[in-house]
């Protein structure tokens, strides 16, 4: 029963895609040429003006510049031109930087404000107002202050992707089950012990469902901030082909920013799955 | 005649005879201003030569009676390779050429990609970083705001900025004032109105009420331009029209959505706005002031005096690159070698129309003007000036100005007239000059006036 409902999706998935492909297809072919023009002028114009070509870029269009980007990926021309390889690199490695940052502070702080109500409720206020600034707000604040586009970007990726990590671990913190902490201390278990081995594993599928949401964030807003810093990374790439008017680099690119991103999220899924536990 | 004569041709004066001393009467000196400026010759090797050349000769011969002497009797290549064969011309020649060291060899320099960084660009490919010792890394930027940033945060040594952004800075207006100062203008020219197809009847200025223009950023000759096109037609631009501050390549975009219904923008995105045939040419930037500087290449006060031989190699560089982009027969090259990826990024056809001036003007119609954009480093004040005034005229700076000061303190003529004249090209004798803007005569030395000439301005 189970593997014919995966086959029939994924048949249902497959007769998708193709509707999509073909309605893409139709939709972007070209018409016949507007007006008659001499040759000469036309030399000096493009398809868009002289054919009739849509200013969209059809699904073959894409697909055989695709395979242009896959055959060498990592390719450098030069400071403004390297391969899509190299450009998801850079951008990987800045949301890695950030992101660990964030974990490294978020973590530790939201076990000390989960096991204190006290602080809990006094830093409660802070967290409120900072959470749903938009990251990207802080560029202006961050290029001024530090002075560095790229790392400007890394804390962009810091600041967004602290808060879902923050407020998980302290949710999950303070909602390990009473009797569990009661058996540790009638067991006479010291606090850092009671911390790592009773509330640890007990909130871990809670701390990683936060930093679940946290690197699909922070996926989100390298895009935005390096389109915006410019120089290397996959949202520079989208902005230069934008510059370009590149609108078959562009859909490319959105394509490898959802496989990335997906990617990304599996592996942290599966990080949850790991530690999940039956209750 | 250019300054680099021969310097072993006996009738030559090596001794000034006009007021900046490299022609042989002040006759000569206003031809060669005229001339185009920057008048590169065959090899520049040959020109540096020949510039260290006369110095020996005239330390040689301090008689120019003498000198001519000695020429007469012996013939002038005997006297070459006489002097050669005691004084090592060619080691003098290649340590004139590099000047001091470099303070900083690797340096990075940001452009836009637009066609008026062409001479910043070109650099690169072509060698002209590399033949003055530096190891230029020029880096693609998103936007005139960020190019600013990152300059003031030091990421840049230098950059490629729009002509009034160095004076805005410096003034303090739309970021914290830091003394910035201009050694060369990229290009002259090289702009245009594009208006959408649908605005194809609708040629003329004074219907153009209610309309939306693009221009690239606030403090660019792209605003002041179209303003005073349109002030001088009788549309104000604070109240008749709508000016929007948008990127350039969103400019084109823009204009297929109908979001806008026109732009004053640099070139290559009006070309490219014909190319893709969602516009035409409504007039060049060229018919509203011929010879108007567009971009600059800037640096910060900073730089100059922590780094000053860096500095030097760098302007001379650019001003290299301009020279060799200001012949029409390199052009097609200078397209070929700046259209990848790596630098603008934009089809090479686009490219060839921009700057050889055959282009096609999205009405049906092949135009020819080989002065659509052109390239002269020389940093007029009298730019600055007129900068300034547009600047006051439209509420961007308030109460009293020192344009003359202003001017002087952040376009460096001076500088620029030495370097030029150390690496045998001729500046002119002057850094103020006089010009037309549709017409209208803009005297330097009387901005005020000239400021209060206007009908059309914000009212302060």
């Amino acid at each position: 029963m189970n593997s014919s409902l995966r086959l029939r999706a994924g048949l249902v998935s497959i007769v998708l895609l193709a509707a999509f492909l073909g309605v893409w297809h139709l939709a972007t072919r070209s018409t016949a040429p507007v007006t008659t023009m001499s040759p000469e002028y036309a030399k000096l114009m493009g398809l868009t003006a002289t054919q009739g070509k849509s200013a969209m870029p059809g699904p073959l269009d894409v697909g055989a510049k695709l395979w242009d980007h896959l055959k060498r990926p990592f390719y450098d021309n030069g400071p403004n031109d390297k391969g899509l390889g190299i450009q998801l690199g850079y951008s990987i490695a800045r949301v890695g930087a950030g992101y660990l940052l964030a974990v490294l502070v978020a973590i530790p702080l939201g076990f000390l404000i989960g096991m204190s109500p006290l602080l809990s409720k006094a830093l409660d206020p802070f967290i409120q107002v900072l959470k749903p600034i938009s990251p990207l707000a802080w560029m202006p604040l961050a290029l001024y202050t530090i002075k560095d586009s790229s790392i400007s970007a890394i804390f962009v990726i810091f600041i967004c992707s602290i808060w879902p990590m923050l407020l998980n671990t302290v949710f999950g913190v303070a909602s390990v089950r009473r009797e569990w902490i009661n058996v540790a201390r009638t067991l006479e278990v010291g606090t850092v012990r009671r911390a790592f081995t009773v509330i640890l594993p007990a909130a871990a599928p809670t701390i990683l469902t936060g930093m679940r949401i946290s690197i699909g964030i922070a996926w989100l807003v390298i895009v935005a901030a390096e389109m915006l810093v410019g120089g290397t990374g996959i949202g520079y790439f989208v902005w230069n082909e934008w510059n370009n008017l590149s609108i078959t680099n562009v859909i490319i690119a959105i394509l490898l920013i959802g496989v990335v991103g997906m990617l990304l999220d599996q592996i942290l899924a599966r990080f949850t799955r790991m530690v999940t536990f039956p209750e | 005649m250019s300054t680099f004569d021969n310097p072993f041709d006996p009738d030559r004066n090596l001794r000034a005879g006009c007021a900046c001393g490299q022609h042989r009467s002040a006759l000569e000196h206003e031809q060669a201003e005229s001339a185009l400026r920057c008048e590169p010759i065959e090899s520049e090797d040959k020109r540096y030569e020949g510039v260290v050349a006369s110095a020996v000769m005239r330390a040689m011969f301090p008689q120019d009676m003498a000198r001519r002497a000695f020429l007469k009797s012996v013939g002038a290549s005997t006297a070459l390779a006489a002097l050669s064969q005691f004084f090592p011309l060619q080691t003098a020649t290649e340590v004139f050429a590099q000047g001091g060291a470099p303070e900083k060899k690797d340096l990075k320099v940001g452009f836009i990609p637009i066609t008026c960084a062409t001479p910043i660009i070109m650099a690169a490919p072509l060698g002209f970083y590399s033949k003055h010792g530096l190891n230029v890394e020029v880096v693609k930027t998103a936007g005139w705001a960020v190019v600013r940033d990152k300059t003031i945060n030091k990421e840049y040594d230098a950059a490629h900025m729009l002509a009034p952004m160095p004076l805005a800075i410096s003034l303090g207006l739309g970021s914290n004032a830091i003394p910035f100062a201009v050694p060369a203008i990229e290009n002259i020219n090289g702009q245009g109105i594009t208006l959408a197809m649908k605005h194809k009847d609708k040629r003329d200025p004074k219907s153009w009420k209610g309309l939306k223009f693009a221009i690239p950023f606030d403090y660019s000759m792209h605003n002041y331009l179209l303003r005073y096109y349109l002030a001088e037609h009788g549309i104000d631009p604070d109240t008749d029209v709508q000016l929007r501050s948008v990127p350039p390549p969103e400019m084109v975009a823009n204009l297929r959505a109908d979001n806008i219904d026109g732009f004053l923008a640099p070139d290559n995105i009006c070309q490219r706005a014909i190319y893709d045939g969602v516009g035409f040419m409504h007039i060049l930037s060229k018919e509203i002031w011929d010879g108007h500087p567009c971009c600059s290449f800037a640096a910060s006060r900073e730089f100059i005096t922590t780094a000053p031989n860096s500095f030097a190699a760098l302007t001379r560089a650019i001003v290299d690159a301009t020279a060799y982009a200001s012949k029409a027969e390199n052009r097609k090259q200078i397209a070929e070698a700046i259209a990848p990826a790596n630098y603008i990024n934009a089809p090479v056809t686009v490219l060839e129309q921009v700057l050889t001036g055959t282009y096609a003007d999205g009405l049906g119609g092949v135009k020819t003007d080989p002065k659509r954009v052109d390239f002269d480093p020389f940093p007029w004040q009298s730019f600055a000036v007129w900068m300034l005034t547009q600047m006051k005229r439209w509420g961007q700076i308030k109460g009293d100005v020192d344009y003359k000061a202003i001017a002087e303190q952040v376009y460096l003529a001076t500088d620029t007239k030495k370097l030029m004249t150390e690496m045998g090209l001729s500046p002119p004798a002057s850094a103020y000059k006089s010009f037309a803007v549709m017409g209208k005569t803009f005297d330097p030395a009387k901005p005020e006036d000239y400021l209060a000439g206007f009908k059309i301005r914000k009212a302060s």
